[in-house]
Protein backbone atom coordinates (compact mmCIF):
# COMPACT_ATOMS: atom_id res chain seq x y z
CA UNK A 1 0.00 0.00 0.00
CA UNK A 2 1.64 3.54 -0.59
CA UNK A 3 1.45 6.63 1.60
CA UNK A 4 -2.22 7.62 -0.25
CA UNK A 5 -3.62 4.50 0.93
CA UNK A 6 -2.06 5.38 4.75
CA UNK A 7 -2.89 8.70 4.69
CA UNK A 8 -6.72 7.53 3.94
CA UNK A 9 -6.12 5.58 7.12
CA UNK A 10 -5.54 7.81 9.33
CA UNK A 11 -8.26 10.32 7.88
CA UNK A 12 -11.03 8.05 7.86
CA UNK A 13 -9.70 7.05 11.60
CA UNK A 14 -10.74 11.29 12.70
CA UNK A 15 -13.98 10.50 10.48
CA UNK A 16 -14.62 7.44 12.67
CA UNK A 17 -13.44 9.05 16.07
CA UNK A 18 -15.77 12.44 14.75
CA UNK A 19 -18.95 10.17 14.40
CA UNK A 20 -18.13 8.74 17.42
CA UNK A 21 -17.36 11.34 19.82
CA UNK A 22 -19.94 11.79 22.06
CA UNK A 23 -19.62 7.41 22.49
CA UNK A 24 -16.67 7.67 23.63
CA UNK A 25 -17.15 10.66 25.80
CA UNK A 26 -20.08 8.78 27.34
CA UNK A 27 -18.49 5.45 28.13
CA UNK A 28 -15.74 7.88 29.75
CA UNK A 29 -18.25 9.52 31.84
CA UNK A 30 -19.06 6.54 33.00
CA UNK A 31 -15.66 5.39 34.98
CA UNK A 32 -13.29 7.69 33.68
CA UNK A 33 -13.44 12.08 33.23
CA UNK A 34 -15.92 11.86 30.67
CA UNK A 35 -13.65 13.85 27.94
CA UNK A 36 -12.17 10.73 25.53
CA UNK A 37 -14.14 11.57 22.56
CA UNK A 38 -13.79 15.24 22.71
CA UNK A 39 -9.74 14.85 23.78
CA UNK A 40 -9.63 12.46 21.17
CA UNK A 41 -11.56 14.57 17.96
CA UNK A 42 -9.65 17.45 18.67
CA UNK A 43 -6.38 15.31 18.15
CA UNK A 44 -7.23 13.72 15.18
CA UNK A 45 -8.51 16.97 13.62
CA UNK A 46 -5.18 18.41 14.16
CA UNK A 47 -3.85 15.80 12.32
CA UNK A 48 -5.91 16.21 9.32
CA UNK A 49 -5.35 19.81 9.53
CA UNK A 50 -1.69 19.20 8.79
CA UNK A 51 -2.21 16.43 6.54
CA UNK A 52 -4.03 19.25 4.41
CA UNK A 53 -1.26 21.36 4.90
CA UNK A 54 1.74 19.33 3.74
CA UNK A 55 1.71 15.57 2.13
CA UNK A 56 4.32 13.82 4.09
CA UNK A 57 6.69 11.78 1.66
CA UNK A 58 7.60 8.65 3.34
CA UNK A 59 5.57 6.38 5.10
CA UNK A 60 7.88 7.27 8.57
CA UNK A 61 6.90 10.88 7.99
CA UNK A 62 3.30 10.82 7.84
CA UNK A 63 3.18 8.60 11.03
CA UNK A 64 5.99 10.45 12.98
CA UNK A 65 3.05 13.94 12.17
CA UNK A 66 0.33 12.22 13.18
CA UNK A 67 2.15 10.94 16.56
CA UNK A 68 3.72 14.37 16.94
CA UNK A 69 0.45 15.96 16.48
CA UNK A 70 -1.96 13.75 18.48
CA UNK A 71 0.84 14.16 21.60
CA UNK A 72 1.10 17.92 21.33
CA UNK A 73 -2.98 17.81 21.15
CA UNK A 74 -4.50 15.45 22.98
CA UNK A 75 -3.35 15.41 26.75
CA UNK A 76 -4.88 12.79 28.99
CA UNK A 77 -3.68 9.44 28.82
CA UNK A 78 -5.00 8.98 25.72
CA UNK A 79 -2.25 11.54 23.86
CA UNK A 80 1.28 9.53 24.80
CA UNK A 81 -0.78 6.39 24.41
CA UNK A 82 -1.87 7.54 20.66
CA UNK A 83 0.95 9.54 19.84
CA UNK A 84 3.49 6.37 20.87
CA UNK A 85 1.62 4.35 18.94
CA UNK A 86 2.25 6.21 15.75
CA UNK A 87 5.46 7.47 16.65
CA UNK A 88 6.90 3.59 17.39
CA UNK A 89 5.14 2.60 14.18
CA UNK A 90 7.14 5.53 11.77
CA UNK A 91 10.51 4.21 13.76
CA UNK A 92 9.47 0.68 12.30
CA UNK A 93 9.07 1.70 8.74
CA UNK A 94 12.28 3.49 7.83
CA UNK A 95 12.28 5.93 4.69
CA UNK A 96 9.84 3.42 2.63
CA UNK A 97 7.21 4.95 0.27
CA UNK A 98 4.98 1.90 0.40
CA UNK A 99 4.46 -1.23 2.47
CA UNK A 100 3.49 -4.50 2.38
CA UNK A 101 1.09 -6.46 4.45
CA UNK A 102 3.61 -8.24 6.34
CA UNK A 103 5.82 -4.50 6.95
CA UNK A 104 2.29 -3.30 7.89
CA UNK A 105 1.71 -5.59 10.98
CA UNK A 106 5.29 -5.77 11.64
CA UNK A 107 4.65 -1.48 12.08
CA UNK A 108 1.19 -2.17 14.24
CA UNK A 109 3.30 -4.50 16.18
CA UNK A 110 5.79 -2.36 16.82
CA UNK A 111 3.38 0.81 17.47
CA UNK A 112 1.71 -1.77 20.22
CA UNK A 113 4.80 -2.79 22.14
CA UNK A 114 5.23 1.13 22.24
CA UNK A 115 1.72 1.60 23.75
CA UNK A 116 2.73 -1.41 26.45
CA UNK A 117 5.99 -0.18 27.16
CA UNK A 118 4.11 3.11 27.91
CA UNK A 119 1.17 2.16 29.62
CA UNK A 120 2.53 -0.79 30.93
CA UNK A 121 -1.28 -2.37 31.17
CA UNK A 122 -1.49 -6.66 30.68
CA UNK A 123 -3.93 -8.40 29.12
CA UNK A 124 -7.39 -8.08 30.77
CA UNK A 125 -6.47 -4.58 32.68
CA UNK A 126 -9.88 -3.00 31.06
CA UNK A 127 -7.43 -1.13 28.54
CA UNK A 128 -7.27 -0.44 24.66
CA UNK A 129 -4.64 -3.37 24.66
CA UNK A 130 -7.77 -5.44 25.28
CA UNK A 131 -9.03 -4.39 21.92
CA UNK A 132 -5.73 -4.12 20.28
CA UNK A 133 -3.68 -7.18 20.89
CA UNK A 134 -6.46 -9.45 19.17
CA UNK A 135 -6.32 -7.48 16.43
CA UNK A 136 -2.69 -7.42 16.24
CA UNK A 137 -2.75 -11.11 16.56
CA UNK A 138 -5.51 -12.38 13.70
CA UNK A 139 -3.95 -9.72 11.63
CA UNK A 140 -0.21 -11.36 11.58
CA UNK A 141 -2.16 -15.18 11.98
CA UNK A 142 -4.36 -14.19 8.60
CA UNK A 143 -1.03 -13.14 6.49
CA UNK A 144 0.92 -15.95 7.71
CA UNK A 145 -1.87 -18.54 6.54
CA UNK A 146 -1.53 -16.73 3.36
CA UNK A 147 -4.89 -14.34 3.63
CA UNK A 148 -4.67 -10.82 1.60
CA UNK A 149 -4.90 -7.82 3.43
CA UNK A 150 -8.42 -6.83 3.28
CA UNK A 151 -9.79 -10.44 4.75
CA UNK A 152 -6.92 -10.30 7.27
CA UNK A 153 -8.12 -6.48 8.55
CA UNK A 154 -11.31 -7.63 8.36
CA UNK A 155 -10.94 -10.59 10.64
CA UNK A 156 -8.69 -8.67 12.91
CA UNK A 157 -11.69 -5.65 13.46
CA UNK A 158 -13.86 -8.33 14.61
CA UNK A 159 -11.12 -9.60 17.06
CA UNK A 160 -11.01 -6.24 18.14
CA UNK A 161 -14.72 -6.40 18.41
CA UNK A 162 -14.49 -9.13 20.79
CA UNK A 163 -11.86 -7.61 22.79
CA UNK A 164 -13.84 -4.57 22.89
CA UNK A 165 -16.73 -5.91 24.05
CA UNK A 166 -15.00 -8.19 26.81
CA UNK A 167 -13.88 -5.05 28.14
CA UNK A 168 -17.48 -4.79 29.59
CA UNK A 169 -16.79 -7.74 32.53
CA UNK A 170 -13.49 -6.56 33.24
CA UNK A 171 -12.24 -5.39 36.74
CA UNK A 172 -10.22 -1.73 35.74
CA UNK A 173 -6.74 -1.82 36.73
CA UNK A 174 -5.19 1.34 35.16
CA UNK A 175 -6.07 4.61 34.86
CA UNK A 176 -8.67 6.52 36.49
CA UNK A 177 -10.90 3.75 36.36
CA UNK A 178 -9.28 1.59 38.42
CA UNK A 179 -9.48 3.87 41.09
CA UNK A 180 -13.32 2.57 40.80
CA UNK A 181 -12.56 -0.99 41.65
CA UNK A 182 -15.44 -3.29 41.24
CA UNK A 183 -17.94 -0.13 39.97
CA UNK A 184 -15.62 -0.19 36.82
CA UNK A 185 -17.36 -3.68 35.95
CA UNK A 186 -20.43 -3.56 33.72
CA UNK A 187 -19.01 -1.00 31.39
CA UNK A 188 -17.28 -0.77 28.22
CA UNK A 189 -13.78 0.74 27.87
CA UNK A 190 -13.66 3.97 26.15
CA UNK A 191 -10.11 3.50 24.74
CA UNK A 192 -10.55 -0.10 24.04
CA UNK A 193 -13.20 1.02 21.96
CA UNK A 194 -11.62 4.08 20.07
CA UNK A 195 -9.20 1.60 19.23
CA UNK A 196 -11.50 -0.55 17.53
CA UNK A 197 -12.19 2.15 15.45
CA UNK A 198 -8.37 2.78 14.44
CA UNK A 199 -8.95 -1.18 13.01
CA UNK A 200 -12.35 -0.63 11.62
CA UNK A 201 -10.61 2.59 9.31
CA UNK A 202 -7.94 0.12 8.47
CA UNK A 203 -10.84 -2.10 7.29
CA UNK A 204 -12.23 0.07 5.73
CA UNK A 205 -9.73 2.62 3.82
CA UNK A 206 -6.94 0.19 3.28
CA UNK A 207 -6.44 -1.49 -0.34
CA UNK A 208 -7.83 -5.44 -0.25
CA UNK A 209 -4.71 -7.36 -2.00
CA UNK A 210 -0.91 -7.05 -0.60
CA UNK B 1 -23.38 26.78 36.88
CA UNK B 2 -22.40 29.71 38.84
CA UNK B 3 -19.15 31.40 37.99
CA UNK B 4 -16.95 34.40 37.36
CA UNK B 5 -15.94 33.91 34.11
CA UNK B 6 -16.83 34.88 30.71
CA UNK B 7 -16.45 31.80 28.88
CA UNK B 8 -16.07 27.98 29.86
CA UNK B 9 -13.39 27.21 26.96
CA UNK B 10 -11.13 30.22 27.83
CA UNK B 11 -10.78 30.23 31.52
CA UNK B 12 -7.37 28.84 31.84
CA UNK B 13 -5.56 31.60 28.99
CA UNK B 14 -7.91 34.14 30.78
CA UNK B 15 -6.54 33.38 34.11
CA UNK B 16 -2.98 33.39 33.08
CA UNK B 17 -2.90 36.96 32.25
CA UNK B 18 -4.63 37.70 35.42
CA UNK B 19 -1.53 36.27 36.82
CA UNK B 20 1.03 37.83 34.36
CA UNK B 21 -0.55 41.36 35.44
CA UNK B 22 -0.78 40.33 39.30
CA UNK B 23 2.73 39.46 39.17
CA UNK B 24 5.10 41.68 37.23
CA UNK B 25 7.70 39.05 38.76
CA UNK B 26 6.74 36.23 36.97
CA UNK B 27 6.86 35.49 33.27
CA UNK B 28 3.82 34.16 31.82
CA UNK B 29 4.36 32.17 28.40
CA UNK B 30 0.63 32.57 27.39
CA UNK B 31 1.67 30.52 23.69
CA UNK B 32 2.58 27.07 25.99
CA UNK B 33 0.51 28.15 29.11
CA UNK B 34 3.73 28.20 31.24
CA UNK B 35 4.21 30.29 34.41
CA UNK B 36 8.34 31.28 34.69
CA UNK B 37 10.21 32.63 37.71
CA UNK B 38 11.13 36.40 36.38
CA UNK B 39 14.71 35.30 36.44
CA UNK B 40 14.72 32.01 35.38
CA UNK B 41 17.34 30.19 34.27
CA UNK B 42 19.17 30.68 37.46
CA UNK B 43 22.79 29.70 36.88
CA UNK B 44 24.00 27.16 38.35
CA UNK B 45 20.94 26.05 40.35
CA UNK B 46 18.81 22.54 40.06
CA UNK B 47 15.42 23.83 37.55
CA UNK B 48 12.16 22.90 39.41
CA UNK B 49 8.86 21.97 37.65
CA UNK B 50 5.00 20.84 37.71
CA UNK B 51 2.29 21.15 36.62
CA UNK B 52 -0.95 19.23 35.91
CA UNK B 53 -4.46 20.06 35.03
CA UNK B 54 -5.87 23.51 36.29
CA UNK B 55 -8.15 23.75 38.52
CA UNK B 56 -6.51 23.30 41.77
CA UNK B 57 -5.06 26.56 42.47
CA UNK B 58 -2.75 28.10 43.99
CA UNK B 59 -1.02 24.42 42.79
CA UNK B 60 1.00 25.05 40.78
CA UNK B 61 1.50 28.55 39.42
CA UNK B 62 0.78 30.20 42.63
CA UNK B 63 3.99 28.14 43.69
CA UNK B 64 6.46 29.77 40.97
CA UNK B 65 9.00 31.64 42.58
CA UNK B 66 12.12 31.85 45.09
CA UNK B 67 12.43 28.99 46.94
CA UNK B 68 10.11 27.01 45.15
CA UNK B 69 8.98 26.07 41.76
CA UNK B 70 11.21 27.50 39.00
CA UNK B 71 8.24 26.72 36.16
CA UNK B 72 4.33 25.69 36.09
CA UNK B 73 2.51 24.18 33.44
CA UNK B 74 -1.07 24.56 33.14
CA UNK B 75 -3.23 22.12 31.61
CA UNK B 76 -6.76 22.41 30.86
CA UNK B 77 -9.01 22.17 34.09
CA UNK B 78 -8.60 18.64 35.26
CA UNK B 79 -6.22 17.71 32.21
CA UNK B 80 -2.93 16.78 32.19
CA UNK B 81 -0.78 19.49 30.34
CA UNK B 82 0.92 18.12 26.99
CA UNK B 83 4.94 17.14 26.65
CA UNK B 84 5.38 20.17 24.16
CA UNK B 85 4.50 22.53 27.17
CA UNK B 86 6.73 20.37 29.69
CA UNK B 87 9.38 20.15 27.63
CA UNK B 88 9.63 24.24 26.38
CA UNK B 89 9.46 24.74 30.52
CA UNK B 90 12.35 22.43 31.13
CA UNK B 91 14.28 24.16 28.90
CA UNK B 92 13.31 27.85 29.99
CA UNK B 93 14.37 26.82 33.38
CA UNK B 94 17.81 24.63 33.29
CA UNK B 95 20.64 26.60 34.47
CA UNK B 96 23.17 24.24 33.93
CA UNK B 97 22.44 21.96 37.34
CA UNK B 98 19.67 20.01 35.72
CA UNK B 99 15.91 19.93 35.73
CA UNK B 100 13.72 18.06 38.39
CA UNK B 101 9.51 17.06 37.13
CA UNK B 102 7.41 17.42 40.40
CA UNK B 103 4.54 14.84 38.76
CA UNK B 104 1.23 14.16 40.46
CA UNK B 105 0.25 10.49 40.43
CA UNK B 106 -2.51 10.14 37.77
CA UNK B 107 -1.55 8.10 34.56
CA UNK B 108 -2.18 11.06 31.92
CA UNK B 109 0.19 13.20 33.92
CA UNK B 110 3.00 10.53 34.13
CA UNK B 111 3.02 9.53 30.96
CA UNK B 112 3.24 13.22 29.26
CA UNK B 113 5.97 14.10 31.88
CA UNK B 114 7.51 10.81 30.82
CA UNK B 115 7.86 11.91 27.54
CA UNK B 116 8.48 15.76 27.78
CA UNK B 117 11.92 13.83 29.98
CA UNK B 118 12.78 12.04 27.11
CA UNK B 119 12.52 14.25 24.66
CA UNK B 120 14.85 16.95 27.20
CA UNK B 121 17.22 14.09 27.29
CA UNK B 122 17.42 13.82 23.73
CA UNK B 123 18.29 17.38 23.46
CA UNK B 124 21.21 17.27 26.04
CA UNK B 125 19.32 18.00 29.75
CA UNK B 126 19.84 16.64 32.36
CA UNK B 127 15.94 15.45 34.01
CA UNK B 128 15.04 13.57 37.08
CA UNK B 129 11.19 13.17 38.19
CA UNK B 130 9.91 12.51 41.60
CA UNK B 131 6.39 11.27 41.50
CA UNK B 132 4.20 11.89 44.97
CA UNK B 133 1.29 9.74 45.78
CA UNK B 134 0.48 10.13 49.22
CA UNK B 135 -3.30 9.58 49.01
CA UNK B 136 -4.12 7.33 51.58
CA UNK B 137 -8.03 6.60 49.98
CA UNK B 138 -6.65 4.62 47.60
CA UNK B 139 -6.41 1.14 49.14
CA UNK B 140 -5.51 -1.68 46.73
CA UNK B 141 -2.55 0.11 45.28
CA UNK B 142 -1.25 -3.12 43.49
CA UNK B 143 -4.46 -3.31 41.09
CA UNK B 144 -5.09 0.19 40.84
CA UNK B 145 -2.72 3.27 38.97
CA UNK B 146 -1.47 3.83 42.12
CA UNK B 147 -1.93 6.35 44.58
CA UNK B 148 -3.05 9.54 44.06
CA UNK B 149 -0.93 12.81 44.12
CA UNK B 150 -2.41 15.28 46.66
CA UNK B 151 -1.51 17.43 49.73
CA UNK B 152 1.95 16.71 49.38
CA UNK B 153 2.98 17.97 46.57
CA UNK B 154 2.44 21.31 48.07
CA UNK B 155 5.25 20.80 50.76
CA UNK B 156 7.71 18.60 48.28
CA UNK B 157 7.52 21.83 46.17
CA UNK B 158 8.12 24.07 49.23
CA UNK B 159 10.96 21.72 50.48
CA UNK B 160 12.66 20.48 47.02
CA UNK B 161 12.81 24.58 45.49
CA UNK B 162 14.74 24.94 49.39
CA UNK B 163 17.20 21.85 48.75
CA UNK B 164 17.73 23.67 45.03
CA UNK B 165 17.91 27.11 46.55
CA UNK B 166 20.69 26.50 48.90
CA UNK B 167 22.92 25.07 45.50
CA UNK B 168 22.52 21.10 46.41
CA UNK B 169 22.90 18.91 42.96
CA UNK B 170 20.32 17.53 41.44
CA UNK B 171 20.36 14.25 42.88
CA UNK B 172 19.97 15.74 46.17
CA UNK B 173 17.06 17.79 45.32
CA UNK B 174 15.22 14.75 43.96
CA UNK B 175 16.38 12.64 46.96
CA UNK B 176 14.58 15.58 49.77
CA UNK B 177 12.02 15.31 47.28
CA UNK B 178 11.10 11.44 47.16
CA UNK B 179 12.08 11.65 51.06
CA UNK B 180 9.28 14.08 51.69
CA UNK B 181 6.61 12.20 49.18
CA UNK B 182 7.41 8.84 51.69
CA UNK B 183 7.37 10.41 54.47
CA UNK B 184 3.79 12.05 53.63
CA UNK B 185 0.60 10.64 53.97
CA UNK B 186 -2.90 12.46 53.11
CA UNK B 187 -6.50 11.82 53.37
CA UNK B 188 -9.56 13.90 52.06
CA UNK B 189 -13.25 14.56 52.20
CA UNK B 190 -15.83 16.38 50.52
CA UNK B 191 -18.92 18.00 51.52
CA UNK B 192 -19.94 18.95 48.14
CA UNK B 193 -19.30 18.53 44.11
CA UNK B 194 -16.76 20.52 42.33
CA UNK B 195 -18.11 21.94 38.75
CA UNK B 196 -16.28 21.95 36.06
CA UNK B 197 -16.88 24.68 33.40
CA UNK B 198 -16.79 23.01 30.37
CA UNK B 199 -19.34 20.45 31.84
CA UNK B 200 -21.50 23.01 33.58
CA UNK B 201 -22.58 20.69 36.15
CA UNK B 202 -21.56 19.06 39.37
CA UNK B 203 -18.99 16.11 38.49
CA UNK B 204 -21.30 14.31 41.50
CA UNK B 205 -24.13 14.17 43.65
CA UNK B 206 -23.78 14.40 47.49
CA UNK B 207 -27.02 14.71 49.59
CA UNK B 208 -27.28 17.67 51.91
CA UNK B 209 -26.58 15.20 55.13
CA UNK B 210 -24.13 13.26 53.42
CA UNK B 211 -20.08 13.68 53.33
CA UNK B 212 -17.60 11.73 50.24
CA UNK B 213 -14.47 10.44 52.52
CA UNK B 214 -11.46 9.42 50.50
CA UNK B 215 -12.51 11.98 47.99
CA UNK B 216 -10.01 12.72 45.16
CA UNK B 217 -8.91 16.46 43.93
CA UNK B 218 -10.55 15.70 40.69
CA UNK B 219 -13.78 14.45 42.48
CA UNK B 220 -12.89 11.08 41.56
CA UNK B 221 -15.10 9.01 43.89
CA UNK B 222 -13.28 8.09 48.05
CA UNK B 223 -13.61 5.07 50.03
CA UNK B 224 -17.24 5.00 51.01
CA UNK B 225 -19.94 7.97 51.18
CA UNK B 226 -21.49 8.69 55.16
CA UNK B 227 -23.41 11.00 57.15
CA UNK B 228 -22.04 14.20 57.59
CA UNK B 229 -20.56 14.43 61.42
CA UNK B 230 -19.46 17.29 63.50
CA UNK B 231 -15.66 18.66 62.66
CA UNK B 232 -13.97 16.47 65.29
CA UNK B 233 -15.58 13.65 63.96
CA UNK B 234 -14.20 14.10 60.37
CA UNK B 235 -10.89 14.92 62.05
CA UNK B 236 -10.85 11.53 63.18
CA UNK B 237 -12.03 9.37 60.01
CA UNK B 238 -9.08 11.72 58.32
CA UNK B 239 -6.14 11.07 60.78
CA UNK B 240 -7.07 7.27 61.67
CA UNK B 241 -5.78 5.61 58.06
CA UNK B 242 -3.45 8.02 57.85
CA UNK B 243 -1.63 7.32 61.25
CA UNK B 244 -2.53 3.28 60.12
CA UNK B 245 -0.37 3.69 57.23
CA UNK B 246 2.60 5.07 58.60
CA UNK B 247 4.11 5.45 62.28
CA UNK B 248 4.36 9.28 62.85
CA UNK B 249 5.30 9.18 66.61
CA UNK B 250 8.99 9.55 67.50
CA UNK B 251 11.32 11.73 65.57
CA UNK B 252 11.26 15.66 65.01
CA UNK B 253 7.81 15.59 64.58
CA UNK B 254 5.72 16.14 61.96
CA UNK B 255 4.58 18.71 59.42
CA UNK B 256 0.90 18.81 60.11
CA UNK B 257 -1.65 20.54 56.37
CA UNK B 258 -4.43 20.76 56.68
CA UNK B 259 -5.86 21.86 52.82
CA UNK B 260 -8.88 23.40 52.03
CA UNK B 261 -10.54 22.15 48.89
CA UNK B 262 -11.69 25.23 47.52
CA UNK B 263 -15.21 25.80 49.21
CA UNK B 264 -14.62 25.60 52.87
CA UNK B 265 -13.97 28.83 54.70
CA UNK B 266 -10.91 29.45 56.71
CA UNK B 267 -12.25 29.43 59.64
CA UNK B 268 -13.97 25.96 59.45
CA UNK B 269 -10.56 24.42 58.52
CA UNK B 270 -9.23 26.25 61.84
CA UNK B 271 -12.08 24.33 63.57
CA UNK B 272 -10.50 21.17 61.70
CA UNK B 273 -6.94 22.03 62.70
CA UNK B 274 -7.89 22.38 66.54
CA UNK B 275 -9.49 19.01 66.50
CA UNK B 276 -6.59 17.33 64.26
CA UNK B 277 -3.76 18.87 66.35
CA UNK B 278 -6.00 17.21 69.36
CA UNK B 279 -6.11 14.17 67.75
CA UNK B 280 -2.60 13.92 67.19
CA UNK B 281 -1.30 15.13 70.55
CA UNK B 282 -3.92 11.98 71.99
CA UNK B 283 -1.96 9.74 69.35
CA UNK B 284 1.20 10.70 70.41
CA UNK B 285 2.46 12.29 67.38
CA UNK B 286 4.21 15.87 67.94
CA UNK B 287 3.91 18.73 65.41
CA UNK B 288 6.40 20.36 64.70
CA UNK B 289 5.11 22.72 62.03
CA UNK B 290 2.36 23.52 60.29
CA UNK B 291 0.29 24.84 57.27
CA UNK B 292 -3.41 25.85 57.11
CA UNK B 293 -5.29 27.07 54.01
CA UNK B 294 -6.78 26.66 50.38
CA UNK B 295 -3.16 25.56 48.95
CA UNK B 296 -4.55 22.64 46.49
CA UNK B 297 -8.22 22.67 45.74
CA UNK B 298 -10.39 21.53 43.87
CA UNK B 299 -12.03 24.57 42.00
CA UNK B 300 -15.18 25.25 44.39
CA UNK B 301 -15.49 22.02 46.00
CA UNK B 302 -16.37 22.26 49.91
CA UNK B 303 -14.39 19.96 52.18
CA UNK B 304 -10.65 19.69 53.42
CA UNK B 305 -7.85 17.33 53.30
CA UNK B 306 -4.90 16.74 55.99
CA UNK B 307 -1.60 16.02 55.21
CA UNK B 308 1.02 15.01 57.49
CA UNK B 309 5.02 14.17 56.97
CA UNK B 310 7.58 12.89 59.11
CA UNK B 311 9.99 15.49 59.59
CA UNK B 312 13.33 15.47 60.27
CA UNK B 313 16.31 18.65 61.32
CA UNK B 314 16.94 19.20 57.29
CA UNK B 315 13.25 18.81 56.16
CA UNK B 316 12.47 21.43 59.14
CA UNK B 317 15.22 23.83 58.06
CA UNK B 318 14.47 23.43 54.48
CA UNK B 319 10.49 24.53 55.47
CA UNK B 320 11.89 27.05 56.91
CA UNK B 321 13.68 28.92 54.31
CA UNK B 322 12.99 31.51 52.65
CA UNK B 323 9.99 31.24 50.43
CA UNK B 324 8.92 34.15 47.57
CA UNK B 325 5.85 32.85 45.36
CA UNK B 326 2.22 34.21 44.99
CA UNK B 327 0.78 32.00 47.68
CA UNK B 328 3.77 31.30 50.01
CA UNK B 329 5.66 33.64 51.67
CA UNK B 330 8.14 34.13 54.35
CA UNK B 331 11.45 34.24 55.76
CA UNK B 332 12.14 37.27 53.35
Amino acid sequence: MDIEALTAWIRAFAGLVAENKDLLTHLDAAIGDADHGINMDRGMSAVVAALDDEQPETVAALFKLTGMKLVSTVGGASGPLYGTLFLRMGAATDDAATLDADTFAKALRAGMGGVVARGKAEAGDKTMYDALAPAVDTLEQELAGGAGLGPALRAALRAAEGGRDATVGMLARKGRASYLGERSVGHQDPGATSVTLLVAAAASALPDGN
Amino acid sequence: MKKLINDPSTVVQEALRGIAAAHPELRVDQQHKVIYRGDAPVRGKVGLISGGGSGHEPLHGGFVGLGMLDAACAGEIFTSPVPDQMLEATKGVDGGAGVLHIVKNYTGDVMNFEMAAEMAAADGIEVSSVVTDDDVAVQDSLYTAGRRGVGVTVLVEKIAGAAAEQGRSLAEVAGVARKVNEQGRSMGIALTSCTVPAAGKPTFDLAENEMEIGIGIHGEPGRRRAELGTAREIAEVLIEPILGDLDFTGGDGVIAFVNGMGGTPLIELYVMYAEVAAALDKAGVGIARSLVGPYITSLEMAGCSVTLVKADEDLLRLWDAPVRTPALRWGI
